[in-house]
């Protein structure tokens, strides 16, 4: 294990380095092209690396599946418009279980919107695609996770076969900061090798394998996108990742993701030293979300707020999953596609608390 | 022919059929050519076939072939990265004038300038015919489709597109392209074997735009439907296109 300086871009190929990635397909796009010329750098020096720079994200979305057909480990990276664009391969992914991972770094919307930062992209990273939202999303907060959950993606793409997301945003992908990288087999992290869809070498010479995503009739179709579902919920339980700070004797707890439950953890150490009990939930995968923790943190509290980003895409995330209304009050901070400070969430907290006890 | 079905290309699946084509269709008789392409390249465990949208995706399972299918010209890419990471593998991607020259374009153009060592064949039935015979960009002039009831116009629509010049004009030297025509059963099979051939010789990109007929949706009789064949090879030359000296 050894401590680098590195940018986030920066981190995310040598996370897709140690997880075994072979190749990277895609377009250039602020705040992830970064990625595109770290790995093209990385692919210059070894001949067993490739890189397809492609003439859109559609085409980086469909060469990866290509490339991952042919049983070697390819990715992608992309934000914003560029999201929009591979939603298409990734619902193709969606219906046929293909492994595909994107590394996400959110940058403001709608449309272009900006280039730098944003937390927008979690209805099209979760659902987009005219699919069922079978995805796999992990929403890293900081340096060290875009390192161990780009390792991770790769591993839960090729265990469970639902496309997987890595969703940042633009200041996690550009900030430079100290970051450990290890070999994934130093923490007895099973690296989980590729397996050929087709020409697979293991088949017998008389097999030959057609695969399609488009069906006759109704039903068949039904048919698979329930037993996907189905196959989804059962891997859930295994999936699912959270960070629980100090719930259990808060009176309000914080709902936040991604950078934006990074300033929410600093914002409750402050809060936490003038004795005010406040909670943090951090969801860290967005889909399959942790849907019986974040019900049992929810029992016998005040106050939720949510904290995001953007006008509440996280926020309708969680309570579409949680069946509100419960008996709390529910706030909100909504920041579209600027950053949220630490003493934004004091201020808005101390306000609440004050509600909570008049009220 | 009765006699054909059992002479049909060892490469097609025999439980698949019969073939899932409209009877007097172009494409079918062009997969049957490319069947025997593959068989006579001894090609048929090598091989992954990418197939589209439209009436091509009803191509799914007619090999005994490895093969994946995809929408709207992505057939193109999804060879690209298959060939990217396994370049001993012999990759053809089929596509319709829809994916090719429309919705899908920009893959076919983009594969041609990098000289993508792929094999990509776009059948040319000038409408898009699993949607009920709308106008393609190789609807020729004046003709009739659902999309233009009084005949394609210059004025509204532009020309047909000529994809073979087109990507003639990008084409690495080492490329093949070529304008075969799915009535001419022996000079397509030769185009296609040259084709995948100058794939497996790792020559180069190869591209061959076949002329096919759809007499559902031209609403012709079989005589008909070659005359009308016949008429876009007037405006389609066939043959092979060598990529422009300037590319050199």
């Amino acid at each position: 294990m050894t401590q680098e300086l590195l940018t986030g871009n920066e981190i995310l190929v040598r996370g897709a380095l140690a997880a075994g990635a072979k190749m990277m397909t895609g377009y250039p796009i602020t705040p992830t092209t970064e990625i595109a010329e770290h790995w093209s750098a990385a692919a210059a020096k070894d001949p067993a690396l490739q890189f397809l720079q492609t003439e859109d994200e559609m085409s980086a979305g469909f060469a990866l599946i290509g490339a991952n057909l042919a049983g070697i480990k390819a990715f992608t990276a992309s934000a914003g418009p560029g999201n929009v664009l591979m939603q298409d391969a990734f619902s193709m992914a969606e219906n046929m279980r293909l492994p595909t991972v994107a590394f996400i770094m959110q940058r403001g919307g709608p449309s272009t919107g900006t280039v730098i930062y944003s937390q927008q992209e979690v209805n099209l990273t979760c659902f987009g695609g005219n699919g069922e939202g079978l995805r796999i999303v992990y929403s890293t907060s900081g340096p060290q996770d875009l390192y161990d959950y780009s390792i991770k993606a790769f591993n839960s793409a090729w265990k469970y076969r639902f496309p997987t997301f890595l969703l940042g945003d633009g200041y996690q992908a550009k900030m430079l900061s100290k970051v450990q990288i290890y070999d994934p087999r130093e923490k007895n992290i099973e690296i989980i090798d590729p397996t050929a869809y087709l020409l697979n070498p293991n088949k017998s010479a008389d097999e030959f394998i057609n695969l399609r995503n488009t069906y006759n009739l109704e039903e068949e179709l039904a048919e698979v996108v329930t037993s996907h579902q189905r196959a989804f919920q059962d891997i859930a339980p295994e999936v699912v990742e959270y960070e629980d700070l100090h719930t259990l004797d808060a009176e309000v707890v914080i709902f936040a993701h991604g950078i934006v439950a990074a300033a929410a953890k600093e914002a409750q150490k402050i809060l936490r030293t003038k004795n005010i009990k406040v909670g943090l939930f951090r969801p860290i995968t967005l889909s399959p979300f942790p849907v019986d923790s974040a019900i049992q943190v929810l029992a016998n509290k005040k106050a939720v707020l949510f904290v995001e980003s953007s006008l509440g895409q996280f926020a309708r995330l969680v309570k579409g999953h949680l069946n509100f209304p419960y008996q709390l009050k529910v706030y909100e901070l909504f920041r579209p596609a600027i950053g949220i400070d630490v003493w934004e969430i004091i201020h808005k907290i101390e306000e609440i608390f004050k509600e909570v006890k008049h009220g | 022919m009765a006699e054909e079905s059992n002479n049909l290309p060892v490469s097609w699946k025999r439980s698949s059929l019969p073939h899932q084509f409209c009877p007097g269709c172009g494409q079918a008789e062009a997969l049957k050519i490319l069947g025997y392409a593959i068989d006579e390249l001894g090609i048929q465990r090598q091989t992954v076939y990418a197939t589209d949208i439209g009436c091509s995706l009803l191509s799914w399972n007619l090999f005994d072939v490895d093969s994946i299918q995809t929408h709207h010209g992505r057939a193109t890419p999804v060879a690209v990265g298959f060939k990217l990471a396994r370049k001993e593998a012999i990759v053809i991607a089929l596509m319709g004038d829809g994916g090719g020259y429309a919705i899908g374009a920009q893959h076919l153009v983009n594969a041609t300038m990098r000289d993508d060592k792929i094999t990509a064949i776009l059948i040319n039935n000038a409408n898009y015919a699993m949607t009920g015979g709308q106008m393609a960009p190789t609807t020729l002039i004046s003709q009739k489709t659902t999309t233009t009831p009084l005949g394609r116009q210059q004025q509204n629509f532009g020309y047909p597109i000529h994809g073979p010049e087109m990507l003639s004009q990008i084409a690495a030297p080492g490329a093949f392209i070529a304008r075969g025509s799915a009535t001419d059963f022996q000079t397509l099979l030769n185009l296609f074997k040259k084709a995948v051939q100058n794939q497996i010789d790792g020559r180069g990109f190869s591209f061959v735009e076949v002329l096919a007929m759809c007499p559902v949706n031209w609403k012709t009789n079989a005589q008909e439907s070659l005359a009308f064949v016949e008429k876009m090879a007037k405006i389609y030359p066939l043959g092979e296109i060598h990529p422009s000296k300037e590319n050199r």
